[in-house]
């Protein structure tokens, strides 16, 4: 298949910064395809793993960062466990995340980044998940608010959804954790 | 036998019977499992996908709780197993991860605490022999597809859980219990974990391949470990059903609760009626085996 890459301004890439963010030598990948062959979303995703690491390879830029992949990869590790020559794919995709948000890269489908930050809003408040907050807060943000709405009944009678938050946790640690995490962030830039 | 115990945060929610099948479990074999006070959320998926930081520090808050205590720290969540496993892992590899985790918890965390799952202290200390010289019902022959996902089992240099390719652990007790633990190819296959809200249509494929091999294979029902494969197979029945006209019609069952049926537990106590696709043939099956 042949490969279109758009050179950015950097004419690096992101290759440097994402060996730097996973500690990994990209330049080991032979393409022998292992990981996307076992790779559930590749089918579905149009650039599988491998085509990724290619892509890198030829210093690809920011518009990697719009790959469908970057947020449909479920983190299921599978690329990672099977790379013969033991680059932790899973970690790449990981830090493609986390340049996608902070260079701010379109949402894509489903809003993944808006979900993660609902979910971990509601554990920095209360320090323990709470799922109506969560929820109430992604289906504000995609307006998909119709989705799973007919499970919601049976969830609540057999219990499968908290009505109140648990406050049991230790709230005063997992906040200090987030503000560090944000100090460390700015101190990055 | 005495263990720390992290329930996590589904044990409050989705997974309750999770939660409770597993404490109900760990009474009937005489293991006292004990929850540090003030347990946090260990940042799951979107940790990780968030910030390297944050995904290490949040599950270490937890574990340095039982630190004092000297207790290894049992989970019955495969998620929180897995971030606790790789926090201990980063701490104990960056000495630099270990001073910010130190800082932000306000106490050296050394990344020392055992992390095990329910089912590894099961084989492994108490003994799958034990366990099954403890049962009042066998399964009677029911045919069990054990599906084990992702994070027991990947990175496996980290979890050090079984075979990372085809693992055996649940296989061997259903076994013991007088199941058949059966031979399928979708036991570490993804099933779109933390992606059923925001990517329901991949779920739903992804589901669908793994019911449809597990009834290929012949089983009565599919046994976990994991509280997000549990709700992402047996809730998103109701949309393949919906969406493909598909009926599974496959009991999703924690390997707890098939244990404490074995054990004589009542069902109420295990959870059971909160499957969404019943299980009350199974019940049935197990009760009335000698």
């Amino acid at each position: 298949m042949a490969i279109t890459i758009k050179k950015n301004v950097e004419t690096e890439g992101l290759i440097r910064r994402i060996e730097q963010m996973t500690g990994t030598d990209l330049s080991t990948c032979y393409q022998c395809k292992r990981c996307t062959s076992g790779c559930p979303v590749s089918k579905l995703a149009g650039s599988p793993p491998s085509e990724i690491m290619r892509r890198l390879h030829l210093k690809a830029g920011d518009e990697l960062l719009d790959s469908e992949i970057v947020w449909m990869c479920v983190s299921c590790e599978t690329c990672s466990a099977r790379c013969p020559m033991g680059i932790d794919v899973a970690a790449v995709m990981d830090a493609l995340r986390q340049l996608a948000r902070e260079k701010k890269a379109a949402p894509q489908e489903g809003n993944v980044p808006l979900f993660n930050r609902a979910f971990l809003e509601t554990v920095k408040f209360f320090g323990r998940t709470y799922d109506i907050a969560m929820i109430a807060a992604y289906k504000l943000g995609t307006r998909k608010f119709m989705d799973d709405t007919e499970k919601f009944p049976s969830m609540l009678k057999k219990r499968k959804i908290a009505l109140l938050p648990s406050l049991k946790g230790d709230r005063k640690t997992t906040r200090r954790i987030f503000q560090k995490a944000n100090e460390r962030k700015e101190a990055e830039r | 036998m005495k263990y720390g115990y992290f329930p996590g945060c589904s044990a409050d929610s989705t997974a309750r019977d999770m939660h409770t099948s597993t404490v109900a479990v760990a009474q009937a074999l005489g293991i006292e499992l004990i929850e540090p006070k003030g347990w946090t959320c260990c940042g799951a998926t979107a940790g990780h996908q968030t910030d390297r930081f944050l995904s290490v520090a949040l599950p270490a808050a937890s574990l340095a709780k039982v630190k004092d205590d000297g207790l290894d720290m049992v989970v019955s969540c495969a998620a929180c197993y897995n971030r606790m496993k790789v926090a201990n892992h980063e701490i104990q590899q960056s000495d630099e991860m270990r001073r910010a985790v130190a800082d932000a918890l306000g106490r050296d965390y050394d990344g020392s605490v055992r992390v095990r799952h329910f089912l590894e202290v099961l084989l492994e200390d108490l003994g799958i022999d034990k366990v099954a010289a403890l049962a009042k019902h066998s399964l009677g022959g029911l045919k069990v597809a054990c599906y084990y996902g992702c994070l027991l089992v990947r990175p496996n240099e980290v979890t050090k859980f079984d075979d990372p390719e085809n693992p055996t652990s649940l296989d061997r007790l259903v076994n013991a219990l007088g199941g058949e633990g059966l031979e399928w190819p979708h036991k570490v296959e993804c099933c779109g974990g933390g992606l059923s809200m925001s990517r329901t249509d991949v779920v739903v494929s992804l589901t669908d391949a793994i019911l449809e091999m597990a009834k290929a294979s012949g089983a009565q029902c599919v046994t976990v470990g994991c509280p997000m494969c549990q709700i992402n197979l047996d809730m998103r029945q109701l949309d393949i059903r919906k969406q493909m006209g598909k009926s599974h019609d496959m009991p999703i069952v924690y390997i707890t609760q098939l244990l404490g049926l074995c054990l004589g537990v009542p069902a109420q106590q295990l959870g059971l009626e909160k499957l969404m696709i019943p299980a009350g043939d199974i019940v049935k099956t197990i009760g009335s085996a000698a």
